[in-house]
C-alpha cells in the first residue's frame, strides 16, 4: 500500500523556491490500477520520482507499505528500488549495446541472483510481453514498442509489489500505446500488481480503475472510473469509421510520433 | 553483483569506444615503456661501471697526494718514494705493492706520433693492476737495476703506434729518448671510460734517471704519483688502509687529529661512489619517467570524467533499477584500473623492446630487471586506482533522478 501524507517537493530556483508537489495526500491500495494526468509541469514526474524512491520529499511522509520511506539510507532506498518497485520510462531507457535480455537481466544483478537464474527470470518476463523470439536483438533492432515491452520486462523481473509508469506511451503511436497500455492491464490482472501510470491520454487513462488529475502540485480530483476500457477497446475516431464502413475498423494510420514533452 | 560481472561491463565499455581507450591507454604506455627503458639503460651502465671497475684489479688500494684531487690552498703534501718503502716494509696482508709516477710525454714510432700518459713501474704492477702480458714480457726488476730503455705497452697503445705491425722488438721513442718494445698487455677489454688499455709502461728507475726529470724530484727526494696496493682477500682490505694511514701519518710526522694529506681509497670505496652516482642518475630518469607515467594517469582521469558525465542517464537507469552507490564506484574504478593494468604491460612489453634495442646498438648493455617490472605494473595498478576514484566518486554519487533527467 502507498500512503503519502501532505507530501511536498520544493526545488530551489537561485533566490525563488518551485513547489514541484505541494501538500499531497494520497492513498492507493495493494493491487489497484490508478492514472495520474495532468498538464505539463503539474508535478506528475516528481510524484512518480518519490513513489519510485528515485527521489524523496521535502516535506511530509511517505510510506510504502507501512514502512516510512525517508527513515532509509542510499542503500536501502537502492534495495527498496530493486525489491518493491519497477519502473517504466518514457525514454525506454535500455542500455545500447546490450541485448534485450542483459537489459532485462539487469535488475537481477544488483540484486545478487546469480547467471543461470537470472537469465531464465529475464527470459520468463520477457516471454510475459511477449517478446520471446526478440531475446537476443540489441534496443537498436527493436521498433518503439518493442523496446517498450523490454523496459517493462526489466520493471518486471523482480517481481515488484508496484509497478510505476511514467508517460510509457508518450513516445509511442496510439496503435501501439493502446498495446502497452493492454499489456499493463493484463499484469495488472493476472499479477495483481499495483500499477501506478502517467498518461495525457485520457482515452488510456479510462483503462484503469481510478484517476487523479494534479494541477501546480495538487490534486485537483480523484475519481474511479466507472467502467474501464477493455483492453482492445478501439478509439472512438476509430469506432466512428468503423461505423461509416459498415463495421469493419480500417487499419491504424496513426504512425506519427507525439511530441516530446518536457517533464517539470 | 560479483567482480567477474564488474570486469564483464567494464570491458564492454571500453570495447564500445575503442580509439578512445586505446589513446587513454597510451598515456600510461609511453608513460611505462619510459621507466622501464630508461631504468634498464641507467642499471646496465651501473653494471657496466661495477664491472670495468672491477676489472682494474682486485681488492685493490690506492694512495695518492690529496692534491691530486685538485684541493687548492692547502699545503699540498707530495708522496715520496720513500713512503712506498716505509709501506713495503710495515704493512702485513698484502699481497702486492706496486709504486708509479706517470708523466705525460710525446710518443712517435715512424710516422704515427701521439700524446700518451707515460707511467714508470716495478714488476709488481702488473699483477697490482690485474694485467697479463700478450706477447713478449713484462718489467722486471733488472730493468729496474740496469735502467734499462725498455717498455711495455698496452693494446690500445700497439694499435694506436703500430697499426697492426708486431711492436716487440721495435723501438718508440718518448720525448725524444729511444726505448725497445719487449712486451704488449692483453686488453682488459671494454672498460668504458677508463683508458687501460692505452698504457705505456716503463722500469720506474729508467724514468727517474732519464724520463721524469727534475718535477719527479723534491730537494732531492724522489716522488710518487701514487701506490697501489693489493690486499690478500677483500675483508683484509680495511685493515691494510689503517696501515697505510698510520704509516704515513708517522712518515710525516702527523698526528691522528691532523687531516691526512693522502687519498687512501679502496677499489670498493670507488664502486660505491660510482653506483651512487649511477645510482642517483637512474633515480633521476625514473623520475622524469615517472612524470609522464603521472600525466598518464592524469589523462585517464579526464577521460573517465567525459565518460561519467556522457554516461550519466545509465547511471541513472542502473540505480533506477536497484544499484548501490558501491556498484557504480566498482563499475567504473574497474574500467580505469583495467585500462591502467593493461596500458602497464603493454608498457612493460614495450619499454623491454626499446632496451633490448639499445643493447643491440652496442652503446650500452642494458639491463630489465624484474623488480622494475614489478614496480612499474604495481605503480601504474595504483595511478589507475588513485586517478580512478574521483571519477568513479562522482559517478557513484549522482542522485538517480537527476542523472536520469539529464540530456
Amino acid at each position: 500500500m502507498i500512503e503519502l501524507e501532505n507530501v511536498s517537493k520544493i526545488y530551489k530556483l537561485g533566490q525563488s523556491e518551485v513547489h514541484a508537489l505541494d501538500g499531497i495526500n494520497l492513498q492507493i491500495q495493494a493491487g489497484e490500477m490508478v492514472a495520474v494526468m495532468g498538464p505539463s509541469g503539474s508535478g506528475k514526474s516528481t510524484l512518480m520520482a518519490i513513489l519510485g524512491c528515485l527521489d524523496t520529499p521535502s516535506e511530509g511522509v511517505y510510506r510504502l507499505e507501512g514502512e516510512p520511506v525517508e527513515k532509509l539510507n542510499d542503500n536501502q532506498l537502492a534495495q527498496v528500488r530493486s525489491r518493491k518497485v519497477g519502473f517504466v520510462f518514457q525514454q525506454f531507457n535500455l542500455l545500447p549495446r546490450t541485448n534485450a535480455l542483459e537489459n532485462v537481466m539487469l535488475p537481477l544483478l544488483y540484486d545478487g541472483i546469480h547467471g543461470k537464474a537470472r537469465a531464465e527470470r529475464a527470459k520468463t518476463a520477457l516471454e510475459t510481453v511477449g517478446l520471446a523470439n526478440r531475446m537476443h536483438h540489441h534496443p537498436n533492432q527493436l521498433s518503439g514498442g518493442e523496446q517498450q515491452r523490454v523496459a517493462i520486462a526489466r520493471a518486471l523481473v523482480n517481481d515488484p509489489t508496484i509497478l510505476l509508469a511514467d508517460e510509457p506511451t508518450g513516445n509511442l503511436d496510439s496503435k501501439t500505446g493502446d498495446e502497452i497500455i493492454g499489456l499493463f492491464q493484463k499484469l495488472h490482472q493476472e499479477r495483481g500488481q499495483t500499477v501506478v501510470y502517467v498518461t495525457h491520454d485520457s482515452f488510456i487513462a479510462r483503462h484503469t480503475q481510478r484517476i487523479i488529475r494534479l494541477v501546480d502540485g495538487k490534486i485537483i480530483s480523484d475519481e474511479p472510473v466507472v467502467h474501464p476500457h477493455p483492453a482492445g477497446t478501439p478509439r472512438p475516431e476509430e469506432a466512428e469509421e468503423a461505423k461509416l464502413n459498415g463495421g469493419h475498423t480500417k487499419p491504424v494510420r496513426h504512425w506519427h510520433m507525439r511530441s516530446k514533452e518536457k517533464h517539470a | 553483483m560479483n567482480i567477474m560481472e564488474n570486469i564483464r561491463i567494464s570491458f564492454r565499455a571500453l570495447a564500445a569506444n575503442k580509439l578512445r581507450s586505446g589513446l587513454t591507454m597510451l598515456g600510461i604506455i609511453i608513460g611505462v615503456a619510459a621507466v622501464v627503458a630508461l631504468m634498464a639503460i641507467g642499471r646496465g651502465a651501473t653494471r657496466s661501471v661495477t664491472s670495468s671497475v672491477q676489472g682494474l684489479g682486485s681488492n685493490l688500494i690506492s694512495v695518492s697526494s690529496a692534491r691530486n684531487l685538485g684541493q687548492t690552498g692547502a699545503e699540498s703534501t707530495p708522496l715520496y718514494y720513500s713512503d712506498y718503502q716505509a709501506i713495503l716494509k710495515e704493512t702485513s696482508n698484502v699481497n702486492g705493492i706496486s709504486p708509479s709516477y706517470q708523466t705525460s710525454a710525446q710518443v712517435v714510432y715512424g710516422n704515427n706520433q701521439s700524446q700518451f700518459t707515460i707511467t714508470g713501474v716495478r714488476p709488481e704492477f702488473a699483477s697490482v693492476q690485474a694485467y697479463t702480458v700478450a706477447q713478449g714480457r713484462f718489467i722486471t726488476d733488472g730493468d729496474n737495476t740496469a735502467e734499462s730503455r725498455v717498455v711495455v705497452i698496452g693494446s690500445q697503445a700497439a694499435t694506436d703506434l703500430f697499426s697492426g705491425l708486431n711492436p716487440l722488438g721495435h723501438d718508440i721513442s718518448i720525448n725524444g729518448i729511444n726505448f725497445n718494445v719487449v712486451g704488449v698487455l692483453e686488453s682488459k677489454g671494454s672498460t668504458g671510460f677508463f683508458s687501460t688499455d692505452e698504457v705505456i709502461l716503463i722500469p720506474l728507475e729508467t724514468g727517474y734517471s732519464r724520463l721524469f726529470g727534475g718535477r719527479a724530484l723534491d730537494n732531492g727526494k724522489r716522488l710518487l704519483s701514487s701506490i697501489s696496493l693489493s690486499a690478500v682477500d677483500p675483508n683484509m682490505v680495511d685493515s691494510v688502509i689503517s696501515q697505510v694511514e698510520y704509516i704515513l701519518r708517522k712518515d710525516h710526522g702527523l698526528t691522528l687529529r691532523d687531516t691526512l694529506p693522502f687519498t687512501v681509497t679502496s677499489q670498493n670505496q670507488f664502486i660505491s661512489t660510482l653506483n651512487t652516482i649511477t645510482g642517483t642518475l637512474t633515480a633521476f630518469l625514473g623520475a622524469i619517467a615517472g612524470i609522464s607515467l603521472f600525466v598518464g594517469g592524469i589523462g585517464i582521469m579526464n577521460i573517465m570524467l567525459v565518460s561519467v558525465r556522457e554516461r550519466t542517464r545509465e547511471i541513472g537507469l542502473r540505480k533506477a533499477v536497484g544499484a548501490r552507490r558501491s556498484a557504480i564506484l566498482m563499475q567504473f574504478l574497474v574500467e580505469t584500473i583495467i585500462l591502467s593494468l593493461f596500458g602497464g604491460i603493454i608498457g612493460i612489453l614495450l619499454g623491454a623492446g626499446i632496451a633490448g634495442i639499445v643493447t643491440l646498438t652496442g652503446l650500452i648493455t642494458t639491463y630489465v630487471s624484474m623488480d622494475v617490472i614489478l614496480y612499474s605494473f604495481f605503480f601504474a595498478a595504483l595511478v589507475g586506482l588513485f586517478f580512478g576514484i574521483y571519477p568513479a566518486y562522482q559517478a557513484a554519487s549522482l542522485r538517480p533522478i537527476e542523472a536520469l533527467r539529464y540530456e
